[in-house]
C-alpha cells in the first residue's frame, strides 16, 4: 500500500482540500471533498513527478483523479506499462 | 515570438477582401487592424443590441482601461493557465546612455529589449478580470449578488494570425453575475439562448455548443477536458469564413475561482459563484459581412432594423 500513502502525502500537499485527507475513504470523491479542477492538476504534476510516469492524453481528464481509487488505478495501469 | 497561425485559404481571402474595401486597415502586424467608419458603426449598433437585450436585468454599468495591474494577471493565475497569450508592459529603466543605445539600435529595428524592464501593468485579457477585485473591494455582496456590464473593452491575446477573426487586439462586451451559485448558472442558462435568438435575429445561422478554454500545454489539456465534462464554458459559434463556424460569444462558468482569489462572499457568508458571458463585437461584424456582404446598406431590412443601422 505503499503507492496508497504516497498518493495521500501528494494529495495533502497540493490537493488544496479543505478536509483532512488522512480520514477520506479510498473510493471517496475528491471533487465533492472541495478539490478544484486547478488543484487537481497540480496533484496530477507532482505524482507524475513523484512516479516518473507521464499521464497520457486519454488520462487527462476529471475521472482519472477523481478518488484515491481511481488514481492509483491509472498509476498502476502506467507503472505495468513502464515495466 | 508566438507562432504564427495561419489562416485557411477561405480565411485569408476575406481578409484581403476587407482590406482591399478598407473595411480593415492593416498595421503591418497580422491581427492588429485599424477600423473603417463602417465596421465600426456595425460594432457599434451590435454592441447597443447586446445592451438592449441585457437591460432588463439592470446591470451596474462598470468601465475599465485596457491594461491592468500585473498583481491582478497573478492572482487570478493567469500565466499557469494561458501563459502563451499574455502581453506584459515593459518600460525603459536606465542612464541617459543606455537610452541613447536603445534609440540606436531601435533606429536600426534591431532588439532593444535589454533596456526594458517590468511594469506594473499586464494588457488586460478579458474584459470581466477588473471587475472581481472591484466588486471583492466592496465587502460582503449585497443579497441576490450583483450584475455588472463591463462595456465593450480591448483585450490583448498574444496570436498573430491571418484569419481575420483571430485578432491579437479586440473588443470583448462583456457582462458579468457574481452570486450563488444557482442564480449564477440560471443566468448563464438565459443568456446563453438571449444570444443565439439575437444572432438568428440580424440574420446569422447561430447555434450553441460546449466548449473548452485554450489553455496551455499538457495541465491545459486536463483542465481542458475538465471544462467541457462539467459544461462550464459555451460558444455561440456561426460561419465566418474557413471550415468550421468560429465562437462570436462565449458562457463561462467560473464557479468558485475567481471569487475565491479575491474573498468575494455572499450577503450571508459563503464563497461566492462568478460568470461571465463575452460576445466578440468585431467577430460578429465580420460575420455579419460576410454573410450579408460588404455593403452595409445592400443587407436585409431585417438585420438594419435589428442593429437600428437606419434605412
Amino acid at each position: 500500500m505503499l503507492v496508497t500513502d504516497d498518493i495521500r502525502q501528494i494529495l495533502k500537499d497540493y490537493s488544496r482540500l479543505p478536509v483532512e485527507v488522512g480520514g477520506l475513504a479510498v473510493d471517496a470523491d475528491l471533487y465533492r471533498a472541495g478539490m478544484t479542477s486547478h488543484a487537481s492538476v497540480d496533484v496530477m504534476l507532482a505524482l507524475e513527478a513523484r512516479f516518473d510516469v507521464e499521464f497520457p492524453d486519454r488520462m487527462l481528464k476529471r475521472s482519472s483523479f477523481e478518488s484515491i481509487a481511481a488514481i492509483e488505478a491509472s498509476l498502476t495501469e502506467l507503472l505495468a506499462e513502464n515495466v | 515570438m508566438a507562432d504564427f497561425r495561419s489562416g485557411t485559404p477561405d480565411q485569408v481571402a476575406f481578409l484581403d477582401e476587407l482590406l482591399d474595401r478598407r473595411l480593415l486597415i492593416a498595421t503591418g502586424v497580422a491581427g492588429v487592424y485599424g477600423r473603417s467608419e463602417a465596421f465600426e458603426a456595425v460594432s457599434v449598433s451590435v454592441a447597443e443590441t447586446i445592451t438592449r437585450a441585457g437591460s432588463a436585468e439592470r446591470p451596474e454599468q462598470l468601465r475599465f482601461p485596457p491594461v491592468l495591474p500585473r498583481r491582478d494577471l497573478e492572482t487570478v493565475g493567469y500565466l499557469k493557465s494561458f501563459p502563451h497569450l499574455a502581453g506584459s508592459i515593459f518600460a525603459f529603466d536606465g542612464s541617459e546612455q543606455q537610452a541613447g543605445e536603445q534609440y540606436d539600435r531601435a533606429s536600426r529595428h534591431e532588439d532593444w529589449s535589454e533596456f526594458q524592464s517590468m511594469t506594473e501593468l499586464v494588457l488586460t485579457p478579458a474584459a470581466c478580470y477588473p471587475v472581481y477585485p472591484a466588486i471583492a473591494a466592496r465587502g460582503k455582496l449585497p443579497p441576490g449578488g450583483v450584475t455588472v456590464d463591463a462595456g465593450g473593452g480591448l483585450v490583448f491575446r498574444h496570436e498573430p494570425s491571418s484569419d481575420p477573426a483571430r485578432m491579437q487586439i479586440f473588443r470583448q462586451r462583456e457582462i458579468v453575475r457574481i452570486g450563488e451559485p444557482e442564480a449564477v448558472s440560471a443566468w448563464r442558462d438565459l443568456w446563453r439562448e438571449r444570444a443565439v435568438s439575437l444572432l438568428s435575429a440580424i440574420g446569422l445561422d447561430a447555434r450553441c455548443d460546449i466548449a473548452s478554454d485554450p489553455f496551455f500545454g499538457r495541465s491545459g489539456r486536463m483542465l481542458a477536458a475538465s471544462q467541457r465534462e462539467q459544461a462550464l464554458k459555451f460558444e455561440v459559434v456561426v460561419p465566418i469564413a474557413g471550415p468550421e463556424p468560429t465562437a462570436v460569444a462565449s458562457f463561462n462558468y467560473h464557479q468558485e475561482h475567481f471569487a475565491s482569489a479575491y474573498g468575494i462572499e455572499l450577503a450571508d457568508g459563503g464563497c461566492a459563484h462568478t460568470a461571465c458571458l463575452g460576445f466578440g463585437l468585431e467577430r460578429i461584424a465580420l460575420a455579419l459581412f460576410r454573410v450579408h456582404g460588404l455593403e452595409v446598406a445592400s443587407w436585409p431590412q431585417s438585420t438594419r432594423d435589428e442593429l437600428c443601422l437606419g434605412a
